[in-house]
Formats: C-alpha cells, structure tokens, sequence
C-alpha cells in the first residue's frame, strides 16, 4: 500500500511556514574536520617553532586550535546543537588519544632503556659477588617464579571452590556476605596485604622472618579474589539444560559439577586464572616487605630472604651502588622483562579464551 | 543474579519426588559440597585474619609512650600528615583521572567504529595490567623530568593559587606528578566500570533520542549519562581505592619530605601511608615495624569504608535498575 500524499495538499496553506532557522542549518562538507585539522597543525607549527619546537606543547597547541576552530565555524553554518556535538566528538576523541600516551610513553621508556641489558648474561647470572658491571637477575626470575606459583598453588583451589559454592550450592546470608568480602577483598591495598603476611608470621615465629612462602601468603590475599570472581563469571553462563541433562540421567551433583559445569566453562576459568597470575606477578609492595632481596640464587621459599623481579627493580633503582648506572640499566632490564612476562600472560589469556570459547550451545 | 540450580521437581507422575531427590546426595556430594563451603568459610576467615592480626601487631605502637614513635610526638603526629598525604594524592588522581575515563569510555561505546571499539577497550585494559613499579620507574624518570618546564609555568603564571606557590621543584618529583601517575593507574578502572553501564543503556532510550532529533551528545546526555550516573561514581570510588593503597609508583615519583601542606609543586610534600611504609620498612627494627603495622591498619580501614560504600552503590544500583 502506498500512501497518497497529494490529499494533504489542501492542508499546505493551514500549515506553518517552514522554520526560519532551517535556513540556517547548512552542512559542513566532509573535508572539513581534515581541513581544519591540517590547517591548524600547520599555523600551531609556524607558532611554536618561532618559540622552540616542543613536541608535547605542538600536539596540545593544535588539539585546541582544531577544537575550537571547528566548534566556531560548526556554529556559524550548522547552528549551535550540531557545533556542541562536533565540540564533545573532538573532546571526547582527543580524551582517549590523551589516555594512550602514557601507555605508549612507558613502553617506549622501558624498552629503549631496558635493551642495554637485555642480554644472555643478564638470564644466566645471579648478582652473587658483583660489583658495578656485570651480573644478572637469574636469582631474581628464579625467586619470583617460586614465589608466584606457590601463591598460585595456594590460591586456586581455594578460588575455584569458593566459586562453585556461590554458584552452585551458595544461598541465603553465608553466599551474600561472601560475595561481599570477596568483593571487599578486591579492593585490599597490596602494601596492605604484605603486612597482613608480616604479621602473621611475627606472631607465629617471632619479628624479622622474611622468606618466600611469607611473600606467596601475601600475594595469594591479592590473588583468591579475583580467581573466585573470575571463574563465578565463568560458571554462572554454563547452561542450566546441561545440568538439568546430567541430573535426569542420575548423576549425583558433585560429579555433575566436575564433569559437566567445570569442563564446559575451563576456557574461562584458565584465561581468569592466568589473568590472577599476570596481576600478582608484578607486585613489589608485599614482596618488599615479606621477602626482602638477596644477591644470590636460593630455591628454598621457607627459610632466607629470596630475591623477585620487581622487588630487585625497585631496589636497583632506589638504591643503586656506586657506579651508579650499571645499577640503573639491571633495574630497567628487570622492568623490561616483567612487562613482557605481564604482557605474555595477557596476551594467553586472550587467546586461550579465544579458542575455547565458552561451549554455550 | 543468579541461578537456581537445584534440580527441579521430579515429573509428574512420581509420587516419590522428595525421596527421589534425597537419594541422589551420595557421600562424594556431602564432602564436595562441605569442601566448597569450606573454602568460602576460609576466604572469610582470611579476611578477619588480615583485620585480627594487624590489630595484634600494631597494638605495640598504640601503647608506646609518644617519644619512642619516630618523630618524638606520638602516633597521631606521626601518622596525621601521612594520611592527608595520602588523600591529597588519591584526591588528585581521581580528579584527573574521572572526566578522562568517562570521556574514553564514552569514546569506546558510543564514538568508535563498532569494529574497532573491542580492540581499543583491550588497549586501555592493558593500562592496568602494567604493573606499578613499572609506573614508577616511569614516572620517576620520564615523566617527573619532562614535567619540569610545566611545574615552573605553573609557578609563574598560577602562583597565586595557593596549590601552585611554589617555589617549583627543580627534579618535578612533587605531590602533582604523584596524583598523574596514580590518575594514569587508575584510568582503565574507572574506564572499565563505565563502559559496562554506558553498553547496558537500554538500546530504545538511545533511539527514541536520536529518533526525536537529537544530536549523538543531546543522546548522550539524555539517555546515556542519567543511567549511567551511578556507575561512573562506583566506579570512581574503586579507583580511590586503588589510588589510596597504590605503593611502589609514588615510592618511586614522590620526593617526600616535611609536613602537611596544599603547594602540589614544591618539594615539601609529606609521603602517603603506602609509600612511606616502603621506604621505611627495610630498615625497620621493632616498634618501627609496629608504627608501620598501624599505619597500615588505618590505610586498610580506609580503604575498606571507600571499596564497601563503591561495592553498596553498586549492588543497589543493580537491584533497582530496569537492566538486565
């Protein structure tokens, strides 16, 4: 059917006339925000090289020179509704540009300075006897691997019980008051849980112990909360038909979970559990004060101080002997190496996600 | 939200449904489900753990007579300007870091092609994946260095603001850079918490706007922002949160020294809790280590009341909101 639109002829003398302000509403061409924008590196260019070429002060220079230009010319063709919505999209987009350069800023930081020594001798060397040039942070990769699976081994099965209780068994006030201290828990400062480990272990074997396990009690108060939110997720888009099928055919509910719920959501519980790694890796803080640093290897997480990445970053650059800049370039590769470890993980987790997509069908 | 997975009712036709049901707990289900509830029990147990034994070791320090605290003049003396300092700069960073996050969020969900707009809120994400000495490092050399010019015009153009007085440091390593690096930390938190309510605006909300004429910001503001209003605040108060307890960045970024004062530019600044505990554990004896402990303790209530009154907003807003 179509509609005849002749008949509302008669009505055409009762209506108003057009608005006078259509008259007004034009449209920038396409080409505009380009053209202003070129325009306005070019003028900002001339200004700031008169004063002496900043790089920082150029690209801010030209964000408000396009912004404001355009918001002008907007209001004079298009009216001032379109120009305040062509203002917010400049603001808004220059917004998130501003937020990736201190990503991009780091990054560059990092690897440009942490190149130096990013070599064999660095992966193969403790710093046992060195002095000045030379030496390595083997004792430190070492320590932090023991430190983060120890903390790893304590964390997840905790945090995957905790989970299944919430979603699978949890109801009435005990569920919510744990859905509440995990979140609480979240949000503990990880100094805080460093302390918490230096405590705990004062009152148990008297002030001054520090060794890896206290270091993997620490991390693992950081750690349990964001493995049990991770796999709640997971566990709560598990179809309930799979349970219900496991059910009718008679099958308890504790195998139930094991074999069907679990295996279903594994891809996102794995890619939970290795963000909850990629977090706590970094960690300084509660290692600072819970495991301390030494110059050579030891395996033995319960008795003597270990040496970890982060924690002999820090104390690289904060404290750095006297050659100074030997010091300087370890604490660098140690950082480069931690943000490639960080990066890793993210990145295996994203995939493991990926390929084994939650089989929700 | 959750889900009911109890088994349903037997069907029709089974008069024996109660015990049908009763028959399948076997013992295996009795010591999975008692072990699952065990571990929840024990994350509770951790947590007044945390709470119980700070309590333990600081009480030293709440009952040392005041000259044997650092500093000579008692725990609140000693304590009180690190806490102002560590609310100055958690304070700083929200204000930075708050309009920023929201505008990047906003950028994601509404101004990004649909097809790149998963890739970028990755790229922001991995903001908070690096981790904090990291940023320390960072702020310390790079940032604190290229920030001196703009601490000097500051100084001389803006001096008479009082956060401004100056005289400017000469190694930028002030309160101001501190709250930049910790806004920079607590960006893509903020950013994730808004992003998720902007992408639960009801999709008819957005058309009925745009179908009325509206401008994409007229939409925004409209529809976008009023529902979302609830997230951006609990979302900024987890990310006061982590700026209140963040350690090793302002370690490294805050030159710390003196007492309480507003100039964001000179090199006066007290340290925060965090950061003072840091740099004073490792030569710590014995009371020292109880004055640090209870430092620590007030950080750990702190930031408990502003995590529980973020995680309440939340909540609510989840109840009551027609989303979902």
């Amino acid at each position: 059917m179509t509609i005849d639109t002749t008949q509302r002829d008669p009505d055409r003398d009762i209506a108003p006339a057009p608005p006078v302000t259509l008259e007004k509403q034009g449209q920038l061409p396409r080409m505009i925000v380009p053209g202003v924008l070129v325009a306005a590196a070019v003028v900002v260019g001339v200004l700031v090289a008169l004063i002496g070429f900043n790089i920082g002060l150029f690209v801010i220079a030209t964000a408000i020179v396009f912004t404001i230009t355009l918001y002008v010319l907007a209001r004079a063709v298009e009216g001032s509704r379109k120009a305040t919505d062509r203002l917010v999209t400049a603001v808004v987009t220059s917004a998130f540009a501003l937020a990736l350069i201190p990503l991009v800023s780091v990054i560059l930081t990092i690897v440009t300075n942490g190149v130096a020594r990013f070599d064999a001798e660095f992966f193969g060397s403790s710093m046992r006897g060195v002095v000045g040039e030379g030496g390595g942070a083997y004792h430190a990769i070492i320590g932090t691997l023991i430190v983060t699976v120890l903390a790893a081994v304590m964390s997840i099965p905790i945090g995957l019980l905790t989970a299944v209780y919430l979603v699978e068994y949890g109801k009435g006030r005990l569920a919510r008051s744990i859905t509440f201290f995990v979140d609480v828990m979240t949000g503990i400062p990880s100094i805080v849980a460093g302390l918490f480990a230096v405590a705990l272990f004062t009152a148990l074997l008297g002030p001054g112990a520090r060794f890896g396990f206290a270091g993997s009690v620490a991390l693992s108060v950081l750690m349990i909360p964001v493995v049990v939110r991770a796999t709640e997720e997971m566990l709560k888009i598990v179809p309930n038909e799979l349970r219900e099928a496991s059910y009718a055919l008679g099958v308890p509910k504790w195998r139930t979970i094991i074999k069907i719920v679990i295996p279903t959501s594994i891809a996102g519980i794995t890619s939970g559990i290795t963000l909850a790694i990629a977090r706590v890796i970094g960690e300084t803080a509660p290692l600072l004060v819970t495991v301390g640093l030494v110059a050579n290897v030891n395996l033995n997480p319960f008795d003597g101080r270990m040496a970890t990445l982060p924690v002999f970053a820090y104390n690289s650059y904060a404290n750095p002997g006297v050659p100074r800049d030997p010091y300087i370039d370890r604490a660098w590769t140690a950082a480069l190496i931690l943000i490639i470890i960080v990066m890793v993980l993210n990145l295996a987790a994203r995939l493991i996600a990926r390929a084994f997509a939650p089989k929700t069908r | 939200m959750s889900i009911d997975t109890s088994p349903g009712p037997a069907p029709a036709g089974t008069d024996r449904s109660t015990n049908a049901n009763k028959a399948v707990v076997q013992p295996g289900d009795r010591i999975f489900s008692g072990l699952a509830k065990g571990a929840g029990i024990l994350i509770l147990v951790v947590l007044a753990g945390v709470a119980a034994f700070l309590v333990i070791e600081a009480t030293p320090a709440l009952l040392a007579p005041a000259d044997q605290i650092p500093g000579g003049n008692g725990l609140v003396a000693y304590i009180g300007p690190l806490v102002f300092g560590t609310l100055l700069a958690a304070v700083i960073a929200l204000v930075i870091a708050t309009p920023l996050a929201v505008a990047v969020a906003l950028f994601i969900t509404h101004y990004a092609p649909r097809r790149i707009a998963a890739g970028l809120g990755y790229v922001i994400d991995l903001l908070a994946a690096v981790p904090s000495i990291v940023y320390g490092l960072w702020g310390a050399s790079t940032l604190a260095v290229a920030s001196i010019p703009l601490l000097i015009w500051l100084e001389t153009y803006l001096g008479w603001i009082p956060l401004f007085a100056g005289p400017a440091s000469g190694t930028g390593r002030t309160m101001l850079i501190a709250g930049v690096v910790l806004a920079v930390m607590i960006l893509p938190i903020i950013t994730a918490v808004s992003r998720e309510v902007f992408l639960q605006t009801p999709k008819l909300h957005e058309e009925a706007a745009l179908a009325l004429g509206a401008t994409r910001w007229e939409m925004i503001r409209m529809a976008v922002l009023p529902f979302g209003r609830s997230g951006i605040i609990s979302g900024a108060m987890l990310g006061l949160g982590r700026a209140l307890g963040e350690t090793m960045a302002v370690a490294l970024v805050l030159s710390a020294s003196g007492g309480i004062t507003f100039n964001l530019i000179g090199s006066g600044n007290p340290a925060t809790i965090a950061a003072n505990i840091a740099l004073q554990f490792p030569e710590a004896n014995r009371l020292d280590v109880n004055v640090l402990i209870a430092s620590g303790l007030v950080l750990f209530l702190i930031t408990l009341a502003v995590n529980s009154l973020a995680r309440l907003i939340i909540n609510r807003r989840r109840e009551f909101s027609g989303a979902n």
